[in-house]
């Protein structure tokens, strides 16, 4: 019986949490409440996964409305594979809050910590499971105000000025993106977004489909921060409480980005969007100038945390510029980094945090020497560090793998060397960590030996473990991205 | 000329919007940018609800006596989208009220100059 | 504003009346115009004339802000509440239908308490806010 409800339990479980949490007032049942939540949205997001593989779509009807008058929840292969990582992240991060948010925030804010946490994970689940495109807006409203609260927890006052900054533009990206909706709804009169598919085939391409299509593409950019819209993302990523840079960094932009593809891809159409308009050369231009320029950026950082924040804008460019390749391979070099930079970057922050507990800070100043006091920290930066280079035997392999093969099939032959270049200064910045912590010795301001403890560990370095175990099994990761590209530009898998 | 004048919701929703967008960027003082920020959000409003009201129609009641009625639809996501707007409104007042207290200040380029001298230090 | 006859006895004898107010529009919202949303406004808006009046402290032993903070907390738990009997009842989340015999009435228990919780959690959060910003003072 609870199987058929799983597409709503899956949003609703976390959702309910988050008033739980504030009722209960206590840190310790607040948290085990939200890691109770997590694992059963973890779960619950496998059980999808398995389903749609196995029977294809699966439409949920909230209040048994049919759709398009109800709100429909529709999980297809992207949407599930969308959960499972939003879940999983979300189910890494929880345990891991526990010592990381009791070292970083006053005693009596953490139950309300754990509450905006649910909060911000029902919002995320629910944006990827909802097939209503006003109900996408109101999941990412949920998420968004939760995530400003997280940043804003920050322990120094630059938090607060962030979080400010991502407020204002994160909500002029949404309300872009529901002007977008709002012209869509004009135009067609339905807001499910398979109803609109199917009216849209008929009539688009009309002036108020282009305006809406603008309008959504700059609103859900500034969202997933595509460069030159991600300013508001290094400062975020940078101030924020460590467990909280560890799951936006993983899911945030992730989230957005399918919301883009659902769009595109779903909604308009890879006719409208890739032929009359000069969409893919824009995302093409954009990204290159992101994976450049944020890289660079990213080399001459002090500090760790901000280093990986510019980072992550570069590695979002590469999922940007799979989209605009728009061809199978390229599509499925999308989605396959969606996950992998996901499992990548949160092991990378999930690993800064323990050093920030430890070392105060995660300046390079304080990591001289580093890999003697914290030797499983260092080493597990260094090997995610790999994954983010994109060598072999490593998840980011596999999805650069993806791309490169991906930008020869639709004939961008430099596109392909431009990828393997800008992996290049991937190498340098990883490197600058491992030349701080492997090769100069030890100061007054390196730690004092030492490892972070055992419950932030063991999630990072799951996360570390699945880089690698997801660069030698692709059964899942690929073969996922490739339905969900399959069902994207229509035909067989 | 009568396109111009019959669609003047629009142009009142263009106009809302630009203004909005204006605020938030020309202007330096936090709580200005809210109230931008604010108006931004207001366009959207009129642009849902404004094709949802049809002249002479009533409210949606099942009835011999009506034929033409207003669709529902838009108020009830406006209203959402309003609650939205509010918590937004809320929770930025919020931001700005512990940013006046750390700082002293809200006015950006001060915080910015405040943070620029203590980089080295925190 | 303590001292004030006049205002003292104008708040004292509308209070109450806004209170009932409020009830009245949460209950019209089945039939016309109104609903939690409103109800819950108007009911919080008592509350805020009271601490005009009185003072914020006065208010705060009236409506302490554990009770609020419990109110935000519950109303979206009584809504989600509601939606949780329709599965258990074997309908979809969400579903009114199966809340009653008569699907009908099942519409009308369904949205009901549906409004109980906006009320609920409109005029917490609207206390809260108030609360919040009035309480503030600058160190």
């Amino acid at each position: 019986m609870i199987a058929e409800h799983l597409p709503a339990l899956v949003v609703v479980v976390p959702l309910a949490a988050a008033p739980l949490i504030v009722l209960l007032r206590s840190a310790a049942l607040g948290w085990a409440l939200a890691f109770a939540a997590s694992l059963f949205a973890f779960g619950a997001s496998l059980a999808l996964a398995a389903e749609v593989a196995r029977a294809g779509v699966i439409s949920y009807h909230l209040g048994s409305w049919p759709p398009p008058w109800g709100i429909e929840y529709r999980i297809d292969a992207l949407s599930a594979f969308l959960l499972v990582l939003v879940s999983a992240i979300g189910a890494v991060v929880a345990p891991y809050a526990w010592r990381s948010i009791a070292a970083e925030l006053p005693r009596e804010q953490h139950y309300l910590y754990h509450a905006v946490f649910c909060l911000c994970l029902a919002g995320l689940l629910g944006m990827t499971a909802t097939g209503d495109a006003f109900n996408v807006f109101v999941f990412m409203e949920i998420a968004s105000l939760a995530m400003y609260v997280l940043i804003a927890l920050g322990r120094d006052r630059r938090a607060l000025l962030a979080s400010f900054q991502y407020l204002i533009l994160g909500t002029i990206g949404a309300t872009f993106y529901v002007v977008g909706v709002g012209l869509l709804y004009l135009v067609t009169g339905t807001l499910n977004i398979a109803d609109m598919a199917e009216r849209l085939a008929h009539d688009g391409g009309t002036r108020p489909v282009l305006a809406a299509l603008a309008f959504i593409t700059v609103g859900l950019s500034l969202k997933l921060a595509l460069f030159p819209l991600h300013l508001w993302l290094p400062n975020a990523y940078a101030y924020a409480p460590s467990a909280v840079t560890a799951f936006l960094a993983a899911t945030a932009t992730k989230v957005s980005v399918y919301v883009l593809l659902r769009f595109y891809f779903t909604v308009f159409g890879a006719g409208l969007v890739l032929e009359t308009l000069p969409v893919p050369e824009i995302l093409i231009g954009l990204s290159i100038a992101a994976i450049v320029s944020a890289s660079l950026v990213a080399l001459w950082q002090a500090d760790l945390k901000r280093m990986f924040a510019y980072s992550s804008v570069a590695q979002i460019g590469y999922i940007t510029l799979g989209i605009g390749l728009a061809t199978r391979d390229g599509l499925t070099a999308a989605v396959v980094h969606l996950f992998n930079h996901g499992i990548t970057k949160g092991a990378l922050f999930l690993l800064i945090g323990g050093i920030a507990l430890r070392a105060g800070g995660a300046g390079f100043e304080r990591l001289r020497g580093l890999g003697r006091a914290m030797p499983l920290t260092s080493l597990g930066i260094t090997l995610a560090g790999l994954s983010l280079i994109g060598v072999p035997g490593t998840a980011g392999f596999i999805s650069k793998w993806t791309l490169v093969l991906g930008a020869i099939e639709a004939g961008y032959w430099w596109l392909a060397a431009l990828v393997v270049l800008t992996s290049l200064i991937a190498v340098a910045y990883v490197w600058r960590f491992v030349e701080a912590a492997y090769l100069q010795a030890p100061d007054a301001r390196t730690p004092p030996a030492g490892e972070a403890p055992f419950s932030m560990l063991a999630p990072s370095w799951l996360l570390v473990g699945a880089c690698f175990w997801f660069g030698f099994d692709t059964s899942f990761t690929v073969e996922s991205a490739r339905r969900a590209a399959a069902l994207m530009l229509g035909g067989a898998p | 000329m009568t396109t111009f004048a019959s669609h003047y919701s629009y142009w009142i929703t263009v106009l809302l919007l630009a203004a909005g967008l204006y605020i938030m960027i020309a202007r330096g003082n936090l709580v200005k940018k809210l109230i931008g920020l604010s108006i931004f959000q207001t366009s959207v409003y009129l642009l849902y609800i404004a094709p949802g009201k049809l002249i002479g129609g009533t409210a949606p009641i099942v009835s011999e006596a009506y034929r033409v009625y207003s669709n529902p639809l838009p108020h009830v996501l406006i209203l959402t989208a309003i609650v939205v707007g509010i918590a937004t409104l809320a929770l930025g007042l919020a931001i700005v009220v512990r940013i006046s207290t750390a700082y002293g200040s809200i006015e950006e380029d001060e915080i910015v100059a405040a943070d620029a001298g203590g980089r080295d230090r925190a | 504003m303590k001292r004030e006859p006049v205002l003292r006895v104008v708040g004292k004898l509308l209070i109450p009346y806004m209170l009932m107010f409020a009830l009245y529009v949460q209950f019209h919202g089945d039939f016309g115009p109104g609903g939690g949303f409103q109800a819950g406004v108007i009911a919080a808006a008592s509350i805020i004339f009271y601490a005009l009046i009185f003072g914020l402290p006065a208010a705060r032993r009236l409506v302490p802000d554990v009770v609020v903070e419990t109110m935000v907390a519950l109303g979206p738990l009584i809504y989600l509440g509601v939606g949780v009997a329709g599965l258990a009842l074997g309908g979809n989340f969400l579903d009114y239908f199966v809340l009653d015999r008569d699907p009908v009435a099942g519409q009308h228990r369904g949205i009901f308490w549906v409004e109980i919780g906006v009320l609920v959690t409109v005029s917490g959060v609207m206390l809260k806010i108030f609360y919040m910003f009035a309480g503030h003072r600058r160190p």
